[in-house]
């Protein structure tokens, strides 16, 4: 028995049909095949899939994707200008070099905006204990948590 | 070019891509009519097969196939690939269990695959398998390494005799005991390195796409070294090479660990080719602490002899090393490839090494980071610091007289290794600058007030890297003057996309933009082996600068021809003379070498080259690593408060890069030292850190600011100077931490601290040490 959903992703209306057990990541990875939100555990420990859900943070891998009903959902490949420009997040994550495989990086990517959005200006030490809910395999997270640091900065500038 | 040269922090040029969710990773690759499959796992550690019935499975909704080991015999398919070569004590060869895909009636660890389902999605598959009739009789199991080979434990395979795969020595036994029996001081400790897995955090995943009509199969799947691996699966397939196309997208990470052709690759291969459809599989992160291989699980008899000056007399070191439950070509290597790093940085003239490799009833141990390099450092650094500690001297101090000067330079160590280079002294005394080591004792006593227990530690280490092998390149220039670099490498996330672009971008002048970098998809890569061992930069990068060059030279020649000159200058992709205004770009060169009247006599046309390079000689990064951490009395909690590193991997190719390699690799010695352990119930073999809620990985917040500083001293065993970066990080994280703990705890009497040193575990240490202090 499938339910109709229907919820905004990157700005453009979507509809879908969907078993009733579908996390919001199978929705918007095989429905949606937007990708770039990835799975890298089952237990909602790593972050991989985190996405924003009315600009708020989420692990979409423990949210049913009929939780999103209605809802404005922003995935890795929103996050960018219209025009192509990097947001200063993910500029910051190539300068910082916050990215080795590039598995956990659109979670931490998101993830890095909430913290931007929350707490600008936060220092090494906050912004290290806000990524509890995010792993990296790879970098060791120095170059994830300048990023994070350096764009929140910026953002905080800007705005 | 200067922007891009070697040696500049060039950021990488595959992150906008990645940054923009543009990765393209296994599991984000669908095929029109694609199934999805699902592995019944072993539930025992050890158990015959008493009834296996998948008949009401087969009717399941959304099933298209149900493989045992009756298709997979049928299917004329062999079993999968295992390591050969080594032997045993009386010279016989090593035990080599045939290594089934799916098992026929016994299965010997938690995960061994039985069955593949495959239906119409995941979910169908998932609930298909709870329909399989299986039966099972338990049998004894033994996982712990320690207890395998003693007599009496339970076998893995009934004809291997106390469990033993095979035993090998290094050093000179003889010179070794001699040098024991004269030396005045022994320190000698059982040292355990835990078990634990590479938890990339992309889990492996494979898609199998048979194509009956061409008769070939393609296989999109996680790996390292695509040549290699085509080479393993065509011998399971039983196919020549020409028959099978293997294709890497992304690869999330893999530290060696996806490097194997597992039970999976074939069986998706073999559900394609029976449903005609394509056939996915991707783990599941719980399911991956049960399928993946781990890595590590030593436990290692060391000693060292010293005379009462602390000099360095002899090393001598029974080692056992876990195999699992079966072998992978290359995982046995872990026991013997990198036995020489336990010689260290020192000039101790005996060492005795003898490995006895075992099967237990667990997953394969595949190398993760270091292979066998982590432990080994472990293994003499610790034994190090418990000498200073015996004879009350300095541990800079100690390592400093015992240290091969550069004027010893080349140096062949009592293990096997010749070191060519290396200035160890500047090294380590850079380091004790940057952490400021004469004013810990200040740091220390002011940690006591706040109720901390500080303690410092170091670590030198050295390891071979870039071991004898061959890689490919090509450099391929298109009609508009763009151009594609293939190298028969494969980035897991250390960039090679960026430092070969850097190469040839510097070299030919062609901005990187325009350079195409492709890896990984075996109908395009001419040659190679893959990424492994700390090798890409060493041969993965000459390969791509000897086909550089020889475009360049090629290029030049046309250039000269087309000028009407002898020959030509060149500089920053431009060709000129001083005999002539008229200049040429490399671009300009490039189309034109399509046509023949562009060309000297008899010159083919085109602008492209193609490099096969063979590496003899391997070479030795080497680096000091200084750790200051805290441990909270109350609850045994670590902080590190501070880190500092100072590597020398040769010519640095890219600093940005480097760092990234050496901080990624030091969180992954540092999470193995205090958190990460794959842990076995000792009864009934469960594995008991299935999940990411039971195997603790390292967060952002367990670890402060790292710093490093390079002290690059060039190798001459490679055109471009540079020695391995990808492992040195781990390999002296292990032993730092472990040095760091025992320090801090010292004033208590404690001289080791077991990995992983979890709170609780240092809570008992200190609690047991003031009760008998």
């Amino acid at each position: 028995m499938d339910i109709d959903v229907k919820m905004t992703v990157n700005g453009k209306a979507v509809t879908g049909k969907v078993e009733p057990r579908t996390l919001l990541v199978q929705f918007i990875r095989e429905h949606l095949r937007l990708t770039g939100t990835h799975v890298g555990c089952d237990t909602t420990q790593c972050g991989c899939c985190v996405v924003h859900v009315d600009g708020v943070a989420m692990k979409s891998c423990t949210m049913l994707a009929v939780q999103a009903e209605g809802r404005s959902v922003t995935t890795i490949e929103g996050l960018a200008a219209a025009d192509g420009t990097l947001h200063p997040m993910q500029e910051a994550f190539r300068e910082h070099h916050g990215l080795q495989c590039g598995f956990c990086t659109p979670g931490m990517v998101m993830m890095g905006v909430d913290i931007a959005r929350r707490l600008p200006n936060a220092d090494e030490k906050t912004v290290r204990h806000q990524l509890e809910g995010n792993i990296c395999r790879c970098t060791g997270y120095q170059g994830i948590v300048e990023a994070i640091m350096d764009a929140s900065a910026k953002m905080a500038a800007k705005a | 070019m200067g922007e891009f040269a070697i040696g500049q922090p060039v950021p990488r040029f595959e992150d906008p891509r990645l940054l923009r969710g543009g990765g393209r990773y296994v599991d984000d690759m669908a095929f029109p009519g694609m199934l999805y499959g699902f592995v019944l796992r072993s539930p025992h550690a050890h158990a015959k097969i008493t009834r296996l019935d998948v008949t009401r499975a087969e009717a399941a909704p959304g099933v298209a196939a149900v493989l045992t080991w009756k298709d997979w015999a049928a299917s004329g398919y062999g079993d999968l690939p295992t390591a050969k070569g080594k032997t045993k004590r009386d010279g016989s060869p090593m035990y080599r269990p045939k290594f089934p895909a799916l098992v026929k009636d016994r299965v010997r660890y938690v995960g061994d695959p039985i069955a593949f389902i495959v239906a119409d999605t995941y979910h169908q598959a998932q609930d298909a398998a709870e329909l399989i009739d299986i039966d099972f009789e338990a049998l004894p199991a033994v996982t712990s390494l320690a207890d395998a080979s003693k007599p009496g434990a339970p076998l893995v395979h009934d004809d291997c005799e106390n469990n033993i795969c095979f035993i090998y020595t290094e050093g000179d036994k003889a010179k070794a005991d001699a040098a024991f029996t004269a030396a005045p001081i022994i320190v000698k400790k059982r040292f355990t390195i835990s078990r634990v897995t590479a938890a990339t955090m992309e889990t492996r995943g494979s898609i199998g796409v048979y194509d009956a009509a061409a008769d070939r199969y393609t296989c999109y799947t996680t790996l390292q070294r695509a040549l290699n691996f085509r080479e393993e699966l065509a011998q399971t397939l039983r196919v020549p090479e020409s028959k099978l196309r293997v294709v890497a997208g992304d690869i999330g990470g893999s530290f060696g660990m996806k490097s194997g052709v597992f039970n999976e690759v074939g069986l998706v291969l073999l559900g394609s080719k029976i449903t005609g459809r394509p056939v996915k599989w991707v783990c599941t992160r719980s399911e991956s602490f049960v399928a993946d291989a781990h890595g590590r699980d030593n436990v290692a008899d060391a000693e060292l002899a010293l005379d009462r000056s602390g000099k360095f007399l002899g090393l001598r070191v029974n080692n056992l090393v876990a195999m699992g439950a079966y072998t992978q070509p290359g995982t046995d290597s872990g026991a013997f490839s990198n036995v020489g790093t336990m010689a260290g940085v020192y000039t101790f003239p005996a060492g005795y090494v003898d490995v006895t490799a075992v099967y237990t009833h667990t997953n394969i141990i595949r190398p993760f980071r270091g292979n066998g390099r982590p432990e080994a450092a472990f293994v003499i650094e610790r034994l190090v610091d418990m000498a200073a500690d015996e004879i009350g001297m300095d541990a800079a101090e100690i390592r400093r007289i015992n240290m091969i000067p550069p004027q010893s330079m080349p140096y062949q160590t009592a293990l096997s290794f010749k070191y060519d280079n290396g200035e160890f002294e500047r090294v380590l005394d850079t380091s004790l600058e940057m952490i400021d080591y004469k004013g810990f004792e200040a740091r220390r006593a002011e940690a006591r007030q706040r109720g901390k227990l500080r303690g410092i530690g170091m670590s030198y280490t050295i390891e071979k890297a870039g071991a004898p092998g061959y890689e490919g390149a090509e450099v391929r220039f298109d009609r508009t003057g763009s151009l594609t670099v293939v190298c028969g490498a494969v980035t897991q996330g250390q960039g090679h996309e960026t430092v070969f672009k850097q190469i040839v971008s510097d070299t030919l002048g062609i901005h990187p933009d325009e350079i195409h970098y492709l890896q990984g998809d075996t109908d395009q890569v001419f040659f190679g082996e893959g990424t492994g061992g700390s090798r890409t930069s060493a041969l993965g990068g000459t390969a791509v600068m000897l086909a550089t060059n020889k475009v360049l030279d090629k290029a030049r020649k046309i250039a000269a021809h087309m000028l009407q000159v002898d020959q030509v200058d060149y500089a920053d992709g431009v060709f000129t003379n001083p005999k002539t205004n008229r200049s040429l770009t490399m671009k300009d060169v490039a189309k034109a070498s399509l046509h023949p009247k562009n060309l000297p006599q008899e010159m083919e046309v085109g602008l492209n080259a193609s490099a096969s390079h063979y590496a003899k000689v391997q070479n030795y990064p080497n680096g000091c690593h200084i750790v200051e951490l805290e441990i909270d009395e109350d609850t045994g909690q670590v902080e590190i408060e501070r880190y500092v590193v100072v590597d020398d991997v040769g010519t640095v190719l890219n600093p940005k890069l480097l760092k990234g390699q050496i901080i990624g690799g030091i969180s992954q010695g540092v999470g193995q030292m205090l958190m990460e352990e794959i842990r076995f119930d000792p009864d009934s073999g469960q594995n008991l850190t299935g999940s990411f809620m039971d195997y603790c990985m390292p967060h952002a917040e367990a670890f402060p600011h790292i710093d490093i500083k390079s002290h690059p001293v060039p190798t001459a065993t490679n055109p471009l100077g540079v020695k391995g970066a990808g492992e040195a990080g781990c390999v002296g994280a292990l032993p730092a931490v472990g040095n760091a703990l025992v320090d801090a705890l010292s004033h208590l009497g404690v001289r080791h601290v077991d990995m992983p040193a979890t709170p609780e575990r240092l809570w008992r240490v200190m609690d047991e040490a003031k009760r008998a202090g």
